[in-house]
């Protein structure tokens, strides 16, 4: 159910940053902005500069130079935790979670924003402790349920077939509560079945309210989910719209092709 | 029987002194005991959080020294004035030793938030040579080589009652127990809880873990404290049972040897250290009557070696997956789901 231009106020706004390693500009001029409830899709060939925007906009990368703002709060110098606790809570592009863990005991890390106990609470076992950690645990239990992961919660991390790793990377995001999810290539390797799960999934969250922005390298699943799209090329953007005139535009075309190839 | 455990391990401890009649074997029992505190606490750095202190043994030297001169008062003098101290009572000597040690844990947390690994492990065996050296040449407080003699030991007021001077070995090692018991405690509540969770994720997975929200400088300061605040209790124990230290307590062997207890039973396990501390505790006294010294120390060497090798997660995780392996899995199934937890 693409929003497109009927989605709310501007949530996540990026101001002509630009971010150099010496020589090297991997983002020169990124300037776009994110809605409330929107799902943004953010493409472009490898090397465009999309992880490095994900990066920047989590504090896990210095910008050179310009602006990054989330619901007009400035995140420029903020730590990464001090951005999750803003509601901008991201994945990572590889599998990333605890790998000794159980499914559960991942997802009661990830819930770590969420309690409220003290250290001197903890240390003498106080009922107000027992009580927040029965309630995490109730929370970890929907959240798995959510992604689908319930009947695994016993289980290592490490053990997880591949997709239900990536599927647990989403959940950890997920315990995070985010009121803005940034999602770093969700299906990348996966099969067409666990793909369509994942998009499903992407839907509910959507469905719950929590506005998306997107990286992903499977052209379908993005143009299926996304309202907007903005398109990366040597760290600048190249097009910027809705799915069907992205999907039309001779300068992504291009970039996605290379420039031998002319149009059908 | 699990639930029984727990309660077998504590009669059998209680009842040591009334069938032990060996003084030199109470003796060291004491001080694995101390030991055991002071491996219990490098096993919450090194075992949660991932963060190798190779220094220590300057948390403990620090405890030791803080509570002994809390306890026998100094007169020195510093930046031109004289600052006098009379003496104070063992046991506010404890919770000073603690706290100085605590404080010195939280710089060196806050600075492995700057460097991180090997550099870690340099800046922190340099801490503990910096505290030796300041201990073997500031002679006016310390003594210097000359050592801190005629430590007191602890007088507990008990209300009503009057005061009890622990004079005996019995009484030190009721002592060692009980503080040994509020350390495991203290470890076992905070690993198992949102505080230890945040530990564990950032041994595992430190950009994971900062994505989730956890504030990583923090857990990680956190336990450098508790640590340290638990070494420099178990340095206090350590100078007031012995009545006497020198510059010595700062030696590199001192942090190897906790280093061995927690490797070996099995870091980021509750039971790692004391299993550890027990074996490499008492190893030399059962090599004693058979081995030459220099003997005992490549047996030792070789006993480390072959653990390390065979059981390179260490002991207790080995015996928990060998009764991992035995169980039926249905019992599996109704059992815990969390792994990192040893008992």
């Amino acid at each position: 159910m693409p929003a497109g231009g009927a989605a709310g106020e501007v949530v996540l706004s990026i101001a002509h940053v630009a971010v150099h390693f010496g020589g090297l500009v991997a983002l020169a001029d990124l300037d776009f902005t994110v809605c409330e409830g929107e799902i943004v899709g953010l493409i472009g060939p490898n090397g465009a500069g999309k992880t490095t925007a994900f990066n920047v906009v989590t504090g896990f990368l210095k910008p050179t130079a310009g602006e990054v703002r989330y619901r007009n709060t400035l995140l420029n110098g903020l730590k990464p935790h001090e951005i999750t606790s803003l509601g901008l809570v991201r994945t990572f592009q590889r599998t990333s979670m605890f790998q000794t863990n159980t499914v559960f005991g991942n997802v009661l890390i990830g819930l770590h924003r969420l309690g409220r106990s003290t250290l001197w609470e903890t240390l003498l076992a106080l009922p107000r402790e027992k009580i927040a950690e029965a309630e995490l645990a109730d929370q970890a239990r929907e959240i798995l349920r959510v992604v689908g992961l319930e009947r695994r919660a016993a289980d290592l991390a490490a053990t997880l077939p591949y997709g239900e790793q990536r599927l647990l990377g989403m959940a950890l995001a997920l315990a995070a509560r985010p009121s803005m999810l940034l999602l770093d290539e969700p299906v990348s390797g996966m099969n067409p079945n666990e793909s369509a799960r994942v998009m499903r999934l992407v839907q509910t969250i959507r469905a719950s309210g929590v506005t998306i922005l997107l990286v992903e390298h499977d052209m379908p699943m993005v143009m299926q989910v996304s309202d907007r799209i903005v398109v990366l090329n040597y760290g600048r953007i190249i097009a910027e719209g809705p799915p069907a005139v992205i999907q039309k535009n001779p300068d992504v075309i291009r970039a996605y092709l290379g420039e031998g190839k002319k149009r059908a | 029987m699990t639930r029984a455990l727990p309660a077998f391990w504590l009669v059998f401890l209680l009842s040591i002194p009334l069938w032990l009649q060996d003084q030199y074997l109470l003796h060291i029992l004491i001080i694995t005991g101390i030991f055991i505190i002071a491996a219990m606490s490098l096993n919450l750095l090194l075992g949660y959080t991932g963060q190798l202190s190779l220094g220590h043994v300057a948390f403990f030297g620090i405890g030791a020294y803080a509570s002994a001169l809390t306890t026998l008062g100094f007169d020195i003098e510093l930046f031109g004035f004289r600052v006098v101290h009379h003496t104070w009572p063992a046991i506010v000597g404890l919770l000073v030793g603690m706290i100085v040690a605590g404080l010195s844990g939280y710089v060196i947390g806050r600075l492995s938030f700057k460097v991180r690994g090997a550099y870690f492990v340099i800046v922190s065996i340099s801490f503990a040579e910096v505290t030796r050296l300041v201990a073997l040449n500031w002679v006016e407080l310390t003594q210097g080589p000359l050592a801190l003699t005629n430590i007191p030991p602890y007088t507990l007021g008990f209300p009503g009652l009057g005061d009890y001077t622990l004079w005996n070995k019995t009484a030190y090692y009721y002592l060692v127990l009980a503080l040994g018991l509020i350390a495991y405690v203290v470890i076992s509540r905070l690993v198992s809880s949102r505080i230890g969770r945040a530990m564990i994720a950032l041994k595992e997975n430190e950009t994971l873990a900062s994505a989730v929200g956890i504030d990583v400088t923090r857990y990680l300061v956190l336990a450098a404290v508790v640590s340290a605040a638990m070494a420099g209790g178990a340095g206090s124990l350590y100078a007031h049972y012995l009545k006497i230290i020198d510059p010595d307590i700062f030696l590199f062997i001192y942090t190897v040897t906790m280093v061995i207890m927690v490797i070996t039973g099995g870091k980021g396990t509750l039971a790692g250290p004391i299993v550890g501390g027990v074996i490499f505790g008492f190893l030399p006294v059962i090599l004693r009557p058979f081995a030459a010294p220099a003997v005992q120390w490549i047996l030792y060497g070789g006993l480390m070696i072959a653990i390390v090798f065979l059981l390179p997660q260490g002991i207790v995780p080995a015996i928990q997956r060998w009764i991992t392996t035995r169980k039926p899995a249905g019992a599996l199934l109704a059992g815990s789901s969390d792994p990192r937890e040893g008992r």
